[in-house]
């Protein structure tokens, strides 16, 4: 209940923050999401308010774009690029062993909360396919075992936070 | 001696930061400048000594010792020498205006832009009125880089003469000058490099572009996908308002610019310009009917005028070179230079920026030495996502609109994507449909609908069901998209699918692929 409480302040107060910039509801929902870690339906009628618009109108907003995500996702956000130039360097083959190394479809985050895998189209760095990113961080040339040691990486670096 | 090592997204892709923590812990500290755009050499170090600036590449972290080492002997003894980077011959061979600057130093660096020239177009311009600022753009041929080559001059003098309001004060209304930097279509990275390693030029473009139709906000609709591009240009724009070349009375002349970055949230329709102004006033990145033009009715309903990233970065040149400078390099009615972008299956990918006129044969080719893989070319798609796949017989077409525009294909953006011969076009016909499912606004049906159907028929067609009449209907459905959809989405998806099953008819039969 206090996390929520919490959760539903600081959304107000970022709306109150971005309401008077013109256009503001794409930077608004950004900034909820990187705060919140993702957009949750309870923001819907607050923005509303705010913003001055229907709920429909952000609910609308917020499933237009590939980008916010209304539920929790995974502490890392792998993305694999499925566009032409990764294809010509067998980004298909890439996505199939992914998934079945982590044992996750596209959108999905695995068991322990960890990765959540979802598909990119294009993250320009073409002419050094195929492409991962991985968070903020683009990983060229990412072949089945790069992939793999990409993702124990992962593993490890939360095992040392730990 | 000083160090250079980049930090654009490729170079970081291939591994310059740990090449950066080791020079550092040899008690170097380089400067992070951006790729010169030979990414088949990336991470490139360039040293600069006394016998001039010379390149080691590609570098991983475990070779800095024996740079080191070598650099205090022979450098050309080591096995990663390039020689000097001017001289290699990706680079030697281009014809660099818009990328002059890349790589040159650390890009966000103000002082280090205007030592090369930065801003000279900027206070030729501050000379001019906005009337002249549009004659030079018009002069110099100019069009757009974004995809459809609309002649830039003319959305400007459109821009310009718009909107004085109705009341008798004469006053002109709000406008805005908004840059399309989503940069969206695969094999394509040219935007992303002039953000990430000459940021500044961009925003003088930007300024010049303000001056001239009379717009004091500018905004950068950048994609979400290039987070490094965020970054410097974020420092970028803060640097230039911290010298006053951004924000009120700029250098002391009386005129005002703002500029900020807006970043889209992946939607490759954003990059459509209609959409990309819905997404800037905060709706879904839905298509607007035309007329009216954005140069009329645009952001927020006012005179907008929407340029590529490219685009803008070409005024500065423009403006601090003249107008016949640039109008010298070309062919035909395609003016000025193009940032190819060599990708894909290539052995050596980059950025080549050539006056129009260079045939895809000498680029993939010449430049390029073949596929990644050493196995034959089979298909080169040209444009992006919504453009043509053009077999070898098509190859030697000159890079030029009109002529890519007469074979039914399409130069768009400059990315060039190759494909070796194991690739399957059947399945990459399909996939145009696909991203066409995934990606389209649902605005009209036949780019939301048709590309759903576009999916199935290909499906059916590959496992040879009432083949005959399932390819007609194809045809007659890409016709439906091609003439009934508003933008270029649903309207140039068919351009993938049919070249494909013109030129590659046996990848269709369902034997798998054609002849092998």
């Amino acid at each position: 209940m206090g996390t929520s409480q919490n959760e539903q302040q600081s959304i107000s107060d970022l709306v109150g923050q971005y309401k008077a910039l013109p256009g503001a509801l794409l930077p608004l929902l950004h900034a909820i999401q990187e705060h919140v870690g993702h957009v949750p339906d309870t923001a819907v009628p607050i923005i509303a308010k705010g913003l001055n618009l229907s709920r429909a109108e952000v609910h609308g907003v917020i499933s237009f774009y590939h980008d916010f995500k209304t539920s929790p996702v995974g502490r890392h956000t792998v993305q694999i690029c499925r566009a032409e130039a990764c294809q010509s360097m067998g980004s298909r083959q890439l996505e199939a062993h992914a998934k079945k190394a982590l044992g996750v479809d596209y959108g999905e985050t695995t068991a322990d909360g960890g990765i959540t895998l979802e598909p990119v189209y294009c993250l320009g760095n073409c002419a050094c396919s195929p492409s991962v990113r991985i968070n903020d961080d683009v990983f060229a040339r990412v072949d089945a075992d790069r992939f793999d040691e990409l993702v124990s990486g992962l593993s490890l670096e939360e095992g040392v936070a730990k | 001696m000083i160090f250079y090592i980049p930090q654009d997204t490729t170079a970081l892709a291939l591994g310059s930061e740990a090449v950066a923590l080791a020079l550092q812990s040899a008690g170097i500290e380089p400067i992070r400048n951006g790729s010169r755009g030979i990414f088949w050499l990336e991470p490139l170090l360039e040293v600069e000594t006394d016998q001039g600036r010379i390149a080691f590449g590609p570098v991983a972290a475990k070779d800095v010792p024996s740079i080191i080492d070598a650099l205090a002997s022979d450098p050309t003894s080591h096995g990663l020498y390039q020689g000097e980077v001017a001289d290699i011959p990706y680079l030697k061979s281009q014809q660099r205006l818009t990328y002059a600057r890349a790589g040159l130093g650390d890009p966000v660096c103000l002082d280090n832009y205007q030592r090369l020239n930065g801003f000279e177009g900027l206070k030729n311009a501050l000379q001019m009125t906005g009337q002249q600022i549009v004659d030079q753009v018009k002069d110099s041929g100019l069009r757009g880089r974004g995809g459809a080559a609309f002649p830039a001059g003319i959305k400007w003098q459109t821009v310009h003469d718009a909107g004085f309001s109705a009341a008798a004060d004469k006053e002109p209304c709000q406008k805005y000058i908004v840059c399309n930097a989503d940069e969206g279509d695969s094999g394509t990275f040219a935007d992303r490099l002039v953000m990430e390693t000459d940021p500044y030029q961009l925003i003088e473009g930007m300024i010049i572009a303000g001056l001239a139709v009379g717009a004091n906000q500018g905004y950068i609709y950048l994609r979400s996908e290039y987070p490094v591009a965020h970054k410097l240009l974020n420092i970028a724009i803060d640097r230039a308002v911290q010298a006053n070349f951004l924000g009120e009375n700029i250098q002391g002349s009386g005129k005002t610019f703002h500029l900020e970055v807006r970043l889209g949230a992946g939607a490759y329709i954003c990059g459509e310009e209609t959409s990309l102004l819905e997404s800037l006033e905060g709706k879904r990145g839905m298509v607007r009917a035309k007329p009216p033009l954005p140069a009329i009715e645009g952001l927020f309903g006012m005179p907008t005028v929407v340029n590529n990233v490219l685009t803008l970065a070409a005024i500065s040149t423009i403006l601090a070179e003249g107008a016949a400078t640039y109008q010298n390099f070309g062919m035909g009615r395609s003016r000025g230079t193009l940032a190819i972008q060599l990708a894909g299956n290539i052995k050596r990918g980059g950025l080549i920026e050539l006056a129009f006129g260079v045939t895809l044969r000498e680029v993939v080719e010449d430049y390029g030495q073949g596929t990644y893989s050493g196995r034959p070319i089979r298909a080169i798609q040209v444009g992006g996502p919504l453009g043509a796949f053009m077999p070898e017989s098509q190859w030697d077409t000159p890079m030029d609109y009109e002529a890519f525009a007469a074979i039914k294909a399409m130069i768009g953006h400059g990315g060039i994507v190759v494909f070796d011969d194991t690739v399957d076009m059947a399945a990459q016909a399909r996939f145009a449909m696909e991203f066409c499912v995934v990606e389209s606004c649902g605005k009209c049906t036949p780019c939301r609908i048709g590309s759903v159907r576009g999916v199935e028929v290909i499906d059916r067609i590959v496992a040879n069901e009432n083949r005959d009449n399932n390819l007609i209907l194809l045809h007659e459905l890409c016709d439906t998209m091609e003439f009934g959809s508003l933008c270029a989405m649903g309207g140039m998806t068919p351009y993938p699918v049919r070249s494909a099953l013109a030129h590659f008819p046996q990848d269709f039969t369902g034997a798998g692929k054609g002849d092998k």
